[in-house]
């Protein structure tokens, strides 16, 4: 079993990931319209990129008025997202992991650090599990794909934890773990986790708008 | 008995179509929408033409809006209606859109009549596309921007609102919101330059003059309720000394068209304009202060008549530009003496300042015309809607929720303690005065026009004889 998840069905999963994720990058700017859309793209392009540049640098840091309006819910966000990026890409374990298959790898952070992060992880994910069941509002929004989506997110930082700390049987939770980090990334082309990549588009294509054609057009970047 | 057999020999009132000639549109004008409503609740859907016009229409960006949203409830208290709903869960943009354009996309337009009542009673009943929760969305998503696009759809299903119907009608047949013709516009000119004429001496309002520097463009409702705004753009133009004309075809900037989701009409009608400017090749074209129509003519018209740049035939302006441009040259001087000293706030249009980026050009026009201008809190582009826009102030099926929603702005203005409102647009003007009606709270409420003529300082060349 272990042989299956950490082999073949590791690469199955990361190429039914890169070529999902290229595919809805593709399949969105091929979908983008200047006329549908109304937005001038390609002839206003001076304007589209300063206002994405602007869009992407005003929400990848907290400088936008949602992180000033809810300050605990948008920290606890950067934070997930950050350890949730860093975390699988730079861990020693993974690093060596590849080095041993393809002969390649980077810089890693401490185990230690790495743990941390992994905490943040869960934490926060149950931070967003409780605010989904407790703030009527979020309640009032939420259907079930949110949780599966949720628990697909934090499933390989619970499993990887356990297995890491060999507190039950290891070999069956690093098989658990592995799977389960699979199965979110052929997850991600398919679900709301295509965010990972569909984020980025969409805050470009909302920056290129408001620098083609609405505050921008007027020279008046938007007050993000 | 005798009148149902009677109703139904009548034509239908509701169709998918716009209205296109007067017999229809008088038809529709003296139903005063009782009858209209009661055909809407069994008109069936055209679901194969609504599958296929998504299938077109619905691309990549709303379609991705739609399925990344997160369902995290940030967009809540962005949103005005849901403020003034006491925090009512069912106003929240997210759920406004996902259950209504985000249903109809997953059910590949599979859906029936009540579903579609539902789509139009909150695409115009809920929200007035201000654009402002998509500013504070992280994922920037804009449901403005959506629900839009699903009033489009629910017009290309005869979903529409009864005046909004009237509305596009009344622009594809007399190129216009309202029933007013190219004779009554010049005639309300030439009325007005000669009623104003023996105070300003010289005054005229030149019809099809080209190659001025100055074409002119307004609101069909100043010829038709308001023709002394006409006046006072004109005797300011005067004062100005401006070069400056107005189209004879071609003069109406405003598009109830864009309210309705009629796209055709609102393509029928910019080209309207823009073959004006064509004709008469002005330098530049100044519309009145009116915040729909700035959006619909500069920033969103040029997309609808194909012109891939997205910018008017010649520039274009709001009448703010305008005001500023004159005020730092010179042009108008202001008698700093006739400055309004009470306390005055000012509100920020959504088409013309989250949605076309003017907030510091009505901001300097206040440092020339008042000494205690007190901003309301948000403002600029963070401003909340007026409580009136996207056609709101129209609808009489609306009239409660539109009622409730003002409580926004009534709490915005009492908060900065100023009793008089600037409001250079047309939209937030009514809105303004509609909620004095409502909730009493004692103001009043202007344009600039109105408030320049009385501090600007008249040139002696250009002053009466009798005075000199």
């Amino acid at each position: 079993m272990y042989e299956f998840v950490s082999g073949p069905f590791a690469l199955i999963s990361f190429a039914i990931f890169f070529i999902g994720i290229i595919a809805r990058i593709v399949w969105y700017v091929k979908g983008l319209d200047w006329q549908l859309d109304r937005v001038a793209y390609s002839e206003k392009l001076d304007g589209g990129i300063t206002g994405a540049a602007r869009s992407l640098f005003h929400w990848l840091l907290p400088f936008n008025r949602t992180t000033a309006n809810h300050p605990v819910f948008m920290a606890v966000t950067y934070l997930f997202h950050i350890c949730l990026i860093i975390t699988p890409i730079f861990l020693v374990a993974h690093v060596v992991l590849i080095e041993e298959s393809w002969n390649i790898s980077w810089f890693t952070i401490s185990d230690k650090l790495a743990d941390y992060m992994t905490l943040a992880v869960i934490a926060a994910g149950i931070f967003f599990l409780i605010r989904r069941i407790v703030e009527p509002n979020v309640r009032f929004l939420t259907t079930a794909w949110d949780y599966i989506v949720l628990g697909i997110a934090i499933a390989p930082f619970i499993t990887g934890y356990i297995a890491y700390h060999q507190w039950m049987d290891y070999k069956f939770w690093l098989i658990v773990h592995i799977l389960s980090g699979e199965i979110m990334l052929i997850t991600i082309p398919f679900t709301k986790l295509s965010h990972f990549v569909l984020f980025f588009c969409s805050r470009i294509q909302i920056g290129m708008d408001y620098g083609i054609k609405r505050g921008g057009a007027r020279g008046r970047g938007i007050a993000w | 008995m005798a009148e149902e057999a009677k109703s139904q020999d009548l034509p239908p009132l509701v169709t998918r179509k716009p209205v296109k000639t007067q017999e229809e549109l008088d038809l529709l004008l003296a139903d005063k929408g009782v009858r209209y409503y009661k055909e809407l609740e069994v008109f069936p859907v055209d679901t194969v033409a609504l599958k296929k016009t998504l299938e077109t229409t619905c691309k990549s960006r709303i379609r991705t809006w739609l399925e990344i949203c997160a369902h995290c409830s940030l967009c809540a208290d962005t949103c005005f209606f849901y403020l003034a709903n006491d925090n009512d869960p069912t106003q929240i943009p997210s759920y406004k859109i996902q259950s209504t354009l985000g249903e109809l996309v997953k059910r590949k337009g599979d859906v029936d009549t009540q579903f579609m009542i539902n789509c139009m009673d909150t695409a115009w009943g809920k929200c007035t596309c201000c654009n402002r929760c998509g500013m504070y969305c992280p994922h920037g998503i804009d449901m403005g921007v959506m629900f839009s696009y699903l009033r489009g759809l629910c017009f290309s299903q005869g979903f529409v609102p009864y005046e909004m119907k009237i509305g596009s009608g009344m622009h594809w047949i007399y190129n216009a919101q309202m029933d007013v013709t190219v004779t009554d516009f010049i005639e309300t000119c030439e009325w007005m330059a000669e009623e104003n004429e023996e105070y300003y001496p010289g005054l005229n309002i030149p019809v099809d003059k080209p190659n001025a520097d100055i074409m002119y463009t307004i609101n069909a409702r100043e010829v038709k309720h308001y023709p002394e705004d006409i006046a006072e753009a004109s005797i300011l133009f005067h004062l100005a000394g401006e070069n400056w004309t107005v189209p004879s075809k071609g003069w109406e900037e405003t598009s109830l068209a864009m309210f309705a989701g009629d796209w055709a009409g609102c393509k029928n009608q910019v080209e309207w304009v823009y073959d004006a400017m064509d004709r008469l090749k002005p330098n530049r074209m100044v519309v009145t202060e009116c915040g729909h129509a700035h959006r619909a003519t500069i920033i969103e018209g040029p997309y609808w008549a194909g012109i891939k740049t997205g910018q008017t035939p010649v520039p274009s302006m709001h009448y703010v530009e305008w005001v500023l441009e004159a005020l730092e040259t010179g042009k108008l001087k202001i008698d700093p003496a006739k400055k309004i000293k009470e306390p005055v706030t000012l509100q920020d249009p959504c088409n013309y300042i989250r949605n076309g980026g003017l907030c510091d050009v009505t901001r300097k026009i206040m440092t020339y015309i008042a000494e205690d201008f007190r901003e309301m809190q948000p403002n600029r582009e963070h401003n909340f809607c007026c409580g009136g826009g996207g056609g709101l102030n129209g609808i009489g099926r609306y009239r409660k929720q539109r009622n409730i929603g003002l409580k926004v702005k009534r709490d915005q203005i009492l908060a900065t303690g100023a009793k008089f409102v600037v409001s250079a647009c047309h939209n937030c003007w009514d809105a303004i005065r509609d909620l004095e009606e409502v909730y009493k709270i004692g103001i009043k409420w202007s344009f600039l026009k109105p408030i320049l003529l009385k501090m600007v300082i008249v040139p002696d060349h250009l002053k009466p004889k009798e005075e000199e």
